[in-house]
């Protein structure tokens, strides 16, 4: 193996800056598609155990259609195709008027797709709340936006933590790919600079340790949450 | 949309054709690659032994930290580079797939493991088995049975994760596809008919994963 | 105040009520038992309508429960009921399980809300629990807590599903006593329940079920007294040999 070890290139300038600012686009990236994937995925993820047949068919729609259908093709149908669809105006300002049109494209393309994914988690964490707490709810007048709001959720949400949390980091993930459409995020970065340097293991070496380093630290720290949420004498999951 | 052509999709059958077959070549090696790989990973995991099984969990843990795109462009640069040749992208793609994968079977098989019962082991050993025929007669035939659905739907996420080797070129489904919607300017209709392939697949899968769930529950 | 008439119900072609009728008066007290799977359980359910039936007519203070234009959730704070599973929330303590349907379906303030938990707690013997989470109770303090969250609500009846079932035996006296209590002060209360001391006790008349219907109702001295039906005979026979 013929290779000129040069970890040293990591922490000169450009490539210094281009990682901080790779990491940057990661996490804003990541951010603003779990804001998107966790509201909806929760009011799908509801709507899917509620007792309306209109309400549940939506869901059940939804989850199956961002569910079976590769996210970069979804994220290419938002990019390339949406925009066709739209009336000329409205087309050409997705396609470029508006502000960050690849960086925006992706935020949305993997928020929806993810929240398909949160649906299902909110789905069976209000499952395992169980058909008796609803019953014990209603038993005492609540109406269903009550029980829910009272009883199901909260109940639901903290059993639901560790799943989310990995959700969350599906995410972060998955914003690599908004690379194929030009986003320059962490992953993005580092391929640039293999590219100007040829110093591939040093680039790629340090978005692993990166990408490691902040998955660690995000579970480390919901464990802490969903260990202070915790309902007193209640055994956790794990 | 009213000037949708479906003649670009029906002039590129063959095309199209050959590149799905990469796509579920590579899908059907990385799941085979991935659940041997996964299985070895567990069973180290389980038997507790001292350094080996805090390695596999290391591992485990380490390659789900990662974006598989990551852990695609680290093969495609290291293979060449271990081998000091280039090879065709397809190797180096497939290696980092199985690597990448066994980490998710390891997790999904040492669950369907610790889900038969200790006393099944117990039984095992009581009758004379060893510990490693006790796992390949007793408890791996009932961890299998119960995952098979769990499999099914790791094998779909993965039919999926194939098109990722969108980042390296390999003509896959969806890099035959974009390339002929580059060169007829027809990325409506062909990014379209690619979504509807890849759901028609994975729905087929999930309602049979499903089918096999409801088999098992009773 | 309850009665039921003619209500069956079917899950798919399995028939769980057949044409059952009964009544419980104001201030009455109405044990309902029999063998498992004979849909005691369902036919309690329906009285709040948590279970729909599919013929006849069920009515709770003369508003008809089976009625699309009833609105049931008033109808149900109206009717405590009290679960064999306990099923009080667990992410609040067991006087906060009390306070929250004080709040927010009868609309008291806090302090009123409060103040009645105190009270309900105090009654049902569990006043230095009351911080407590449902999680740190045992079973027998767990099911005293539901039936003052049903009390809470001021209700004019209490449904009992099995509410002793899932205790273990030391624990069944502390929630038969405050049943007890209840029932001498004049509560109207519907209970499944296969406890044949406390029907004696306390109950004015028992019903009877098997395989979905109502096979006999009657004041609970005649039903004790060996000349109802053998079916009936045989149940009691069982169940208080031991």
């Amino acid at each position: 193996m013929n290779y000129n070890w040069d970890w040293g290139i990591l922490f000169r300038e450009p490539y210094l800056g281009w990682l901080a600012d790779g990491l940057f686009w990661t996490v804003s990236l990541s951010l603003c598609a779990w804001i998107i994937a966790f509201s909806l995925g929760s009011v799908l993820g509801i709507m899917r155990t509620s007792s309306s047949r209109i309400l549940r068919f939506i869901g059940t729609t939804y989850v199956e259609l961002f569910r079976n259908i590769p996210l970069l093709v979804q994220l290419f149908l938002w990019y390339f195709v949406f925009p066709e669809l739209l009336p000329d105006d409205a087309g050409r300002w997705v396609k470029r008027e508006m502000p960050m049109p690849a960086l925006s494209t992706a935020i949305v393309a993997i928020g929806l797709y993810t929240a398909s994914r949160v649906c299902e988690q909110v789905r069976s964490g209000i499952d395992a709340v169980g058909t008796g707490q609803r019953n014990a709810a209603k038993a005492i007048g609540m109406t269903e936006r009550q029980v829910y709001q009272h009883v199901l959720l909260p109940n639901a949400f903290r059993i639901i933590i560790p799943p989310l949390t990995s959700e969350f980091l599906t995410i972060f993930k998955n914003s690599s790919l908004a690379l194929t459409i030009g986003v320059v995020e962490l992953t993005a970065m580092t391929r640039q600079i293999e590219e100007y340097t040829f110093q591939g293991f040093e680039a790629f070496t340090a978005a692993t340790v990166i990408y490691s380093v902040v998955t660690f630290s995000v579970m480390f720290l919901m464990r802490i949450v969903e260990r202070r949420v915790q309902v007193p004498g209640m055994i956790s999951a794990r | 949309m009213g000037d949708f052509d479906y003649s670009v999709i029906f002039n590129n059958i063959p095309f199209l054709v050959d590149g799905l077959k990469v796509t579920f070549l590579l899908t059907i090696l990385a799941v085979i690659g991935g659940m041997v790989l996964g299985t070895i990973l567990a069973l180290i995991r389980i038997a507790q032994i001292p350094i080996a099984s805090w390695l596999a969990a290391a591992y485990v843990n380490f390659f789900r930290s990662l974006p598989l795109i990551l852990v695609i462009f680290w093969l495609y640069f290291l293979v060449p580079l271990f081998l000091g040749r280039p090879v065709g992208s397809f190797y180096s793609v497939l290696i980092a797939f199985v690597l990448f994968e066994a980490a998710y079977y390891s997790e999904i098989i040492r669950a369907g493991i610790s889900s038969v019962r200790s006393g099944q082991i117990a039984a095992g050993r009581a009758i004379g088995l060893t510990y490693p025929q006790t796992m390949r007669y007793i408890v791996l035939p009932q961890a299998f049975r119960s995952m098979v659905p769990v499999l099914l739907t790791q094998a779909i996420v993965l039919f999926q994760d194939t098109s990722l080797v969108y980042v390296v070129g390999l003509k896959d489904f969806l890099v035959s596809a974009e390339l002929i919607a580059n060169r007829d300017q027809r990325l409506v209709e062909m990014f379209v008919f690619v979504a509807i392939v890849y759901f028609v697949f994975c729905f087929a899968g999930s309602l049979y994963a499903r089918h096999l769930q409801k088999k098992l529950a009773t | 105040m309850i009665s039921i008439s003619n209500a069956s119900k079917w899950y798919g072609d399995f028939q769980v009520l057949n044409d059952c009728t009964t009544h419980v008066s104001k201030g009455e007290v109405v044990v309902v038992c029999g063998p498992s799977g004979s849909g005691k359980s369902t036919l309690i359910k329906c009285v709040n309508g948590l279970e729909s039936i599919d013929k006849g007519k069920i009515m709770v203070d003369g508003d008809v429960v089976n009625d699309k234009k009833t609105n049931l959730n008033i109808l149900r704070s109206k009717i405590g009921m009290v679960f064999q599973s306990f099923e009080l929330f667990p992410h609040m303590s067991a006087l906060d399980n009390v306070i929250l349907g004080q709040i927010k379906v009868l609309k008291r303030s806090e302090d009123e809300a409060r103040a009645r938990a105190h009270d309900l707690m105090a009654q049902v013997g569990l006043s230095e629990h009351a911080g407590k989470y449902p999680a740190q109770l045992s079973g027998g303090q767990q099911q005293r807590v539901a039936i003052a969250r049903g009390l809470a609500m001021d209700p004019i009846a209490l449904l009992f599903d099995e509410p002793t079932s899932a205790l273990d035996p030391e624990m069944i006296n502390d929630v038969l006593d405050v049943m007890v209590n209840l029932a001498q002060d004049g509560m109207t209360m519907m209970v499944v329940t296969h406890e044949m001391g406390f029907a004696q006790k306390v109950a004015h008349r028992v019903v009877f079920m098997d395989e979905g219907c109502i096979v006999e109702d009657a004041p609970t001295d005649q039903f004790f007294q060996a000349q109802g039906s053998e079916r009936a005979q045989q149940f009691l026979s069982k169940i208080l040999t031991h």
